[in-house]
């Protein structure tokens, strides 16, 4: 992995790192140079993504709509603003849409195009989620991709996979396990994973909480 | 454009190998690049649109094997050359030779909270009625351009059914290309998994992408 091989590469003399973190390091020291960019928001970026805007956000917004009938119909009808209550909004959350799994249908949200993923809701998406093979194959063979993911759908379920072509970012709402009738919200949440509401999982059974 | 990027249906790109309990980030660097990326962006300069085309203008060897974030950092090398702001020299060298372009707009660490809870909304009103309502029966367009588009070319010229009518919205085709933002009607359209695969096509299966208007021609 030596740059000296890597005609394509800059930073030649930058000998202590991999090529990446040479060339963004470069970058990151010239936009600095020319007062272009504050090192200290990429700081604070970084912390936003880490510590505040995670899936913890849209475990929330679906255990709201398990727990209340009034909420999930709103967030059926206008997740945009339903979500906004819940104080999340924001880039890669303008346009929210969320898509409820039933008995029938199982949903599964995928960016062939890119990498389109509801931030605001789930944060910073998983490395396989912007990859060639999900984005190649979530929508012309779900039930090998679910599988790489240990879920087996029953047979006669159908699959709804929606591709984020536009503007519109997708939370899908998976459905309440059983036996979590006596649980408050937040015990509720718990049980909704990151890929659940991807739709590559489902919802965690109450024993196999973490 | 039939970029490296538009994967859809393709075949041989191996299991997606999710990782357990997968970190937010692998490595410093990515921190970095996407705290550059996200500070370029606000500069003003460019659009997501314009961005995006960026990135799918990666010769394909070299998109298909990067990570992401390496996406990322190629396509913001290519628009902070285009639009002034670095060098080809600069880059090469690792630090500043001239001034160069000056943004709209420096991000500050004290803006970054009121910036990304702003995002970029891109909805925008159109005088005209949509031209289908929920039910129609459209057929995407069979095109080929060079330039952006968002209709992947799996779902071109397909018959769908518009579900929802989801509101208007910026043109990417034109935007990406400085053409302004020509906001059009844009349609969740669904498909039967046999119209888009043929033979074989896994059974229950529809497939729904959002649509702009243009895209779609009445049956």
């Amino acid at each position: 992995m030596s740059h000296d091989h890597d005609h394509d590469d800059h930073h030649h003399h930058d000998n202590h790192f991999s090529p990446m973190e040479a060339r963004v390091r470069a970058l990151e020291t010239i936009l600095t140079e020319k007062g272009l960019i504050d090192p200290k928001a990429i700081d604070v970026i970084v912390e936003t993504y880490e510590t505040k805007i995670g899936p913890r956000n849209g475990a929330r917004v679906v255990a709201k709509a398990w727990a209340e009938p009034d909420f999930a119909d709103w967030l059926k009808r206008d997740a945009t603003a339903a979500i906004a209550s819940l104080g999340y909004t924001g880039r890669q959350g303008e346009h929210m849409r969320a898509v409820f799994n039933d008995g029938e249908t199982h949903n599964l949200v995928v960016c062939t195009l890119c990498s389109c993923y509801p931030w605001s809701v789930l944060g910073l998406p998983p490395v396989w989620y912007k990859a060639p093979p999900y984005r190649s194959r979530a929508v012309i063979d779900p039930r090998g991709v679910l599988s790489e993911f240990g879920v087996t759908l029953p047979e006669d379920q159908k699959i709804r996979v929606w591709d984020s072509t536009a503007e519109l970012r997708y939370l899908v709402v998976p459905q309440r396990p059983e036996g979590t009738e006596g649980l408050d919200q937040e015990a509720l949440a718990d049980l909704v994973t990151r890929d659940a509401m991807i739709g590559t999982g489902l919802a965690l059974m109450p024993k196999a909480r973490p | 454009m039939n970029g490296p990027h538009d994967l859809g249906g393709q075949h041989g790109l191996g299991p997606v190998a999710p990782e357990l309990n997968e970190p937010y980030f692998h490595g410093d660097w990515e921190k970095r690049a996407l705290g550059v990326t996200l500070s370029c962006g606000a500069f003003g300069a460019w659009t997501i649109d314009e961005s995006r085309h960026a990135r799918e203008n990666i010769p394909p060897a070299t998109y298909l094997s990067a990570s992401y974030y390496e996406i990322w950092i190629r396509a913001l090398e290519t628009l902070l050359q285009r639009h002034g702001f670095v060098s080809g020299e600069e880059l090469a060298e690792g630090r500043m030779l001239e001034k160069g372009a000056a943004p709209k707009r420096v991000l500050k660490a004290d803006m970054v909270p009121a910036v990304l809870a702003k995002g970029g909304p891109c909805d925008r009103p159109v005088e005209a009625a949509p031209r289908f309502s929920a039910g129609a029966h459209v057929r995407t367009r069979n095109f080929n351009p060079t330039t952006h588009t968002r209709l992947p070319r799996y779902a071109r010229d397909k018959v769908g059914v518009v579900e929802t009518v989801q509101g208007s919205f910026v043109f990417p085709d034109d935007n990406a290309h400085g053409k302004g933002e020509s906001p059009q009607w844009v349609y969740t359209v669904v498909f039967d998994g046999g119209e888009i695969w043929g033979e074989g096509a896994a059974p229950g299966l529809t497939v729904s992408i959002d649509a702009w208007e243009s895209y779609l021609e009445p049956v």
